[in-house]
């Protein structure tokens, strides 16, 4: 599904802030992307998305070598990959509803061919009771389950997490965690970056270790880094 | 999934809200911004088309009016020159009329210089005749200057056409820094409408991100963004081209509103030249119709480069 061979990445003319970086996610794999503040997780999330291009190697997912994509081409692989931010990234005059929604929207899907699975999503992430509720009313797992619902309703094939249990709670974390792994059981590849090793010791998942720019793997029943 | 166990009952959804929210602080600023600059920009529309066509209005007047002079010669009947002089006139082609100004209209004409109340019968005044010219058809001067010389003692025809020449220069003039003005003031709207969509649209830019991190591709974005800043610029351009319409609409009205005041003649002598006509209209509505293509402009290119800046 996705393969990296000897990618390094540096912005504009600084230092290389990922070095020789070779990994591959099967389908319906799972993954922690760990490693300490300002080791290079978000940008390696980047690369995954699309949203950067390697400054050298090569970065192919889904079967095409990314470098040689035009951006429409980039926006239809794009929908093959959910993400979820840290910081949410609603847009807080939309519904839960609408924000979920989104995806398929951009898509020109009309809205009655989707609706209910939207809602079938939202009840699954518990936030059936919330459907028409804007974003700024939500608390914190809230927000946080609308855009893992968001991230999931166009089906993806892979699933990027960016730090998602950042800002809530650690029961919440758990409950978040636990949603991660049921879609993971479900088909979806899951990508989950954090920094949370009391989190990742829930879940005897592969962990993708950076430091200092370079990636070491940790297979799952492997020993265990704190 | 697990998620289909399950299945929840339909809710009823609101209505799609607009992917670009409407009514924000930003979309208000911006559409007070594009409705000050059209009104100001169609004010200085609706008045060089004013002034353009008053001054060419003034040269077509100064082109179709003659005026022939006789003066008093001793021992010639005046009043039987000044018939010959009108007979002459009438006879040639493009005149549409000659008429001889009386005793007391000629004793007006000099009151500026010589003051009132004075008796003009014991000057030796010559008399004036306003040949009226007819707009399609040209005149041979040439020959009716001859005529008269011939016919007519102490006649002579002035064409005005130095007066004319010079007020053509002042006109072309007056006109020249009209569009000049025209051209200063459609470069400020378009400028500060632009600025201003690129700040609204900037306001907006975590929209175009999750837009672009959800999939869509660039150029629904930049269509969506554009839908909506051409809808604001439309509005904008429309309640500012509709208020300076309306000015002049007034304007034009004001002669007949001041007819029955005291004083108002005075007064509709100078507001009647506010009565705009058809071009200039037009022109306010071509500029409402620029202001609302810039601000689309501005915000695709706006969200192309912020695109670009996220990838």
């Amino acid at each position: 599904m996705v393969r990296f061979e000897n990618v390094g990445l540096r912005y504009g003319m600084g230092p290389e802030v990922l070095k020789d970086v070779s990994f591959d996610i099967k389908p319906n794999s799972f993954q922690f992307l760990t490693g300490p503040s300002g080791a290079g997780k978000t940008s390696l999330l980047r690369l995954l998305f699309l949203s950067l291009r390697p400054t050298r190697g090569l970065v192919n997912l889904f079967g095409y070598d990314v470098s040689g994509l035009r951006s429409d081409e980039v926006a239809v692989l794009r929908r093959r990959i959910g993400l979820v931010f840290q910081d949410f990234r609603l847009l807080d005059h939309l519904t839960t509803y609408e924000n979920v929604s989104l995806p398929l929207r951009v898509q020109g899907r009309p809205e009655p061919t989707y609706r209910s699975h939207v809602i079938e999503l939202l009840h699954w992430v518990g936030l059936g009771d919330r459907i028409h509720v804007l974003p700024p009313v939500l608390s914190g797992g809230e927000k946080q389950r609308t855009a893992i619902a968001r991230a999931l309703i166009a089906r993806p094939e892979l699933l990027l997490a960016d730090e998602p249990t950042g800002n809530v709670d650690p029961p919440l974390a758990r409950r978040l965690l636990r949603l991660f792994v049921e879609l993971h059981k479900s088909g979806t590849s899951v990508v989950l970056a954090t920094h949370d090793a009391g989190l990742m010791d829930q879940y005897d998942g592969r962990r993708l270790i950076l430091a200092d720019g370079r990636l070491h793997e940790q297979r799952p029943g492997g020993p265990k880094r704190n | 999934m697990a998620r289909n166990k399950n299945k929840p009952e339909l809710a009823v959804v609101r209505p799609a809200a607009p992917i670009v929210p409407r009514d924000t602080v930003t979309s208000r600023a911006l559409l007070t911004v594009i409705a000050i600059m059209t009104f100001v920009a169609a004010l200085i529309v609706g008045a060089v088309s004013l002034v353009r066509d008053n001054v060419i209005s003034w040269r077509n007047d100064m082109a179709r009016e003659l005026t022939i002079q006789v003066r008093p010669i001793d021992g010639r009947d005046l009043a039987g020159e000044i018939g010959k002089a009108i007979d002459v006139a009438r006879r040639t082609v493009g005149v549409i009329d000659a008429r001889a100004m009386t005793r007391d209209e000629t004793g007006q004409l000099l009151e500026p210089w010589l003051g009132a109340g004075l008796d003009f019968s014991v000057l030796p005044l010559p008399r004036l005749i306003a040949v009226r010219l007819s707009a399609t058809a040209e005149p041979d001067l040439t020959a009716l200057r001859q005529a008269l010389s011939e016919q007519v003692a102490g006649a002579s025809l002035d064409d005005h056409r130095t007066w004319s020449a010079r007020l053509a220069a002042v006109s072309d003039v007056i006109v020249f820094a009209g569009f000049a003005l025209l051209g200063l003031v459609i470069t400020a709207t378009v400028l500060s409408v632009s600025f201003a969509t690129r700040g609204a649209v900037s306001a907006n830019r975590s929209i175009v991100e999750v837009l672009h991190l959800v999939g869509a591709r660039d150029d629904l974005i930049a269509s969506t963004f554009q839908r909506h800043f051409f809808a604001v610029g439309v509005q904008g351009g429309l309640v500012g081209g509709a208020a300076a319409a309306l000015l002049f609409v007034l304007g034009a009205l004001l002669p007949s509103l001041l007819a029955g005041i005291p004083g108002g003649g005075q007064a509709a002598l100078l507001t009647g030249q506010f009565a705009l006509d058809r071009e200039g209209y037009v022109g306010i509505a071509g500029i409402v119709a620029l202001v609302a293509l810039v601000t689309a402009v501005a915000s695709r290119l706006t969200v192309r480069r912020t695109l670009r800046e996220i990838d």
